[in-house]
């Protein structure tokens, strides 16, 4: 019997809400808070990047404000001193120029070879997949790893010292997998109906190669190897593993010289602002030249990404 | 016409002093071999690591490597790691504490909320972030955040962790965000609509659908994170000294292992002591580390990768 009145009572309920089905009030509260919400969100949200922007901005103004009055044309074309006032960093930019005259062939040479090997001579084979894992791996390896390796293989086995070769050549191993990955992608890039026509004129596939997938895919490759080198040349850990010596006032004139570049004088003008508190600005100089080298890479690296990159 | 005809190929071909090497045949096998000088790199690095730890771990007893005590330079030297292995994780903490939430909302934001107009100018401005050198934010660190916070926290020494943690943190915002934002721009767009279409708030798709949706991307570029921090190495050796403090506190100067082998291979151990060798130990501990926690990232985007 008592069950009989619980259904009897339920069913009277719902005839008594039946005709609001939506309470428009509640409804309309819990609306306006959803939307307040999403409102709040993304006012949050964007924060964020505008924090990023914010640190960016004020990273690039303080160094270039500790450099005023430092970064001259006596600063650049001088050469290193123990005196503030004397220290010019001409050595240290030909240190690093030098590297990089070392890295770029070396990485070009050896990442362009593999990618090729890769996309063109190996597809989906076994080794394809080992170098493939390999390329992954090594990319995710910090930089000061490479910084022994170059240490004992370079430094002491093949008896480099810590002369620009050392340098260059640890400096390539670590830029490698940035080679590889972007000149891949490049390959990857060129259409399949040049290939064909290529080999329809009767061509080899490595002549078509040369004279077809290389040139096709050169602006990528050129792009991806830029961007290495800018990654190489701000690039600190290695060098120091190898045992960068602290001041060098000579200006490196061959490969096998000793030589500092310009991440390892930051480093050490940063640390030395205890001594000598002008060296903070040396060393924003410093950083500002850096920074200029970088701008300029990059902006290369995209002006022909986009002036040559054909699409098909 | 005739002329043409009566060319003799093989005449002409006998020109060629290499003729009798198949260019075809040599091509690949030459660019196996350059190919190669990757995987070379990767058995070399190894090879250095394990064979110079080797002579370190045969010295050094196992109970000595896991105690506190780090004193590599005095006259009976004590090699205690934990105080290194301490100072990696405080400041790899520190950096994801800021990592993490603020590159995961700038994902979103750029993802879910902004028009695509402004998505194409704000994404490369934050990636110029990751284009800075380290060094550079190592300046910045030591010259700027560290005085900075000195003034918010009066006990903080002029090398600590914190300064170095938080420069970390701002550098792999956009490792990040780069990655999070692939993975939630990697989630159909019919799945976003149809949450839409349901009445749902930019915010709730969001949180409730792409997030869950892109989980395991967005994992992945935590854990990758966290291993660009461990292996980040001039950030902490300038800002947070060589004190071989083994705290928690990060109020004061730690090292951190990348910062050891700074320290170590700038001329202070001589070839074939123990000192020597702990580098490699160190590093080994170092290659360890970072190559499971991308192993880890790896496995998480292979296996709960969701396929629409």
């Amino acid at each position: 019997m008592d069950g009989m009145t619980i259904v009897y009572e339920e069913k009277a309920e719902k005839k008594n809400t039946v005709k609001t089905y939506i309470n428009k009030d509640l409804a309309y509260r819990r609306m306006k808070r959803r939307i307040l919400l999403d409102k709040i969100a993304k006012v949050v949200f964007s924060s964020t990047i505008v924090f990023a922007l914010v640190v960016l901005g004020l990273l690039l103004y303080r160094v270039i404000s500790q450099s005023i009055g430092w970064l001259d044309l006596q600063f650049i074309t001088s050469k290193l001193s123990i005196s503030p006032e004397k220290a010019g960093i001409k050595g240290v930019i030909v240190g690093s120029v030098l590297l990089m005259v070392v890295v770029a062939p070396v990485t070009m040479f050896l990442g362009v070879a593999t990618a090729v090997y890769m996309e063109e001579y190996s597809k989906k084979g076994k080794i394809h997949e080992l170098i493939n894992t390999n390329i992954s791996n090594l990319s995710g390896v910090p930089s000061v790893i490479f910084g022994l390796l170059g240490l004992t293989v370079f430094g002491r086995l093949l008896n480099f010292g810590s002369s620009i070769l050392a340098g260059g050549l640890t400096m390539s191993l670590l830029v490698l997998p940035i080679v590889v990955v972007s000149s891949q992608e490049a390959i990857k890039t060129v259409p399949g109906f040049l290939r064909d026509a290529s080999y329809a004129l009767g061509a080899t596939k490595w002549t078509t190669i040369r004279k077809i997938v290389l040139p096709t895919a050169l602006p990528g490759i050129m792009t991806g190897s830029i961007l290495s080198l800018s990654r190489a040349i701000g690039e600190t850990a290695p060098l120091v593993v190898l045992g960068i010596p602290t001041l060098i006032l000579r200006t490196p004139n061959s490969l096998m010289d000793d030589f500092t570049a310009l991440p390892i004088q930051i480093y050490y003008w940063t640390l030395d602002t205890v001594l000598t508190k002008e060296y903070a600005n040396l060393a924003a100089a410093t950083i500002v030249v850096l920074l200029m080298l970088l701008f300029i890479l990059n902006s290369i690296a995209i002006v022909i990404r986009n002036k040559f990159q054909k699409r098909y | 016409m005739s002329n043409v005809m009566n060319v003799n190929p093989t005449e002409k071909k006998s020109l060629n002093p290499f003729r009798f090497i198949n260019t075809e045949r040599m091509v690949p096998k030459i660019l196996l071999l350059i190919a190669s000088v990757s995987i070379l790199t990767s058995i070399g690095i190894v090879l250095t690591l394990v064979i110079d730890a080797s002579h370190f771990f045969r010295e050094v007893p196992l109970k000595q490597i896991f105690s506190s005590e780090l004193a590599p330079l005095r006259e009976n030297p004590s090699f205690g790691f934990l105080p290194l292995i301490c100072g990696t994780f405080v400041t790899s903490g520190i950096a994801m504490l800021v990592a993490i939430p603020i590159g995961l909302s700038a994902a979103i934001y750029l993802s879910e909320f902004s028009a695509p107009s402004r998505r194409k100018v704000l994404k490369p401005i934050i990636e110029v972030l990751a284009g800075i050198p380290t060094i550079v934010y190592g300046f910045f660190a030591y010259s700027f955040v560290t005085p900075l916070l000195m003034q918010v926290i009066p006990n903080l020494e002029a090398k600590n962790a914190l300064s170095p943690g938080i420069v970390m943190g701002i550098m792999i915002i956009p490792l990040v965000t780069s990655l999070s934002e692939d993975a939630m721009n990697a989630v159909p767009r019919r799945i976003r609509e149809g949450a839409l279409a349901l009445g749902s708030t930019r915010l709730e798709v969001a949180i409730k659908v792409i997030v869950p949706a892109a989980i395991s991307g967005i994992i992945a570029s935590f854990v990758l994170a966290i291993s660009r921090a461990i292996g980040e190495t001039m950030i902490v050796t300038i800002a947070s000294g060589s004190t071989k403090n083994f705290t928690l506190n990060f109020t004061q100067p730690m090292q951190t292992m990348t910062g050891y082998i700074v320290e170590f291979t700038s001329g202070d151990a001589g070839s074939g002591t123990i000192g020597y060798y702990s580098l490699y130990a160190v590093g080994l501990l170092l290659f360890i580390f970072t190559l499971l926690m991308n192993l880890v990232a790896k496995y998480i985007t292979k296996k709960y990768r969701k396929e629409y």
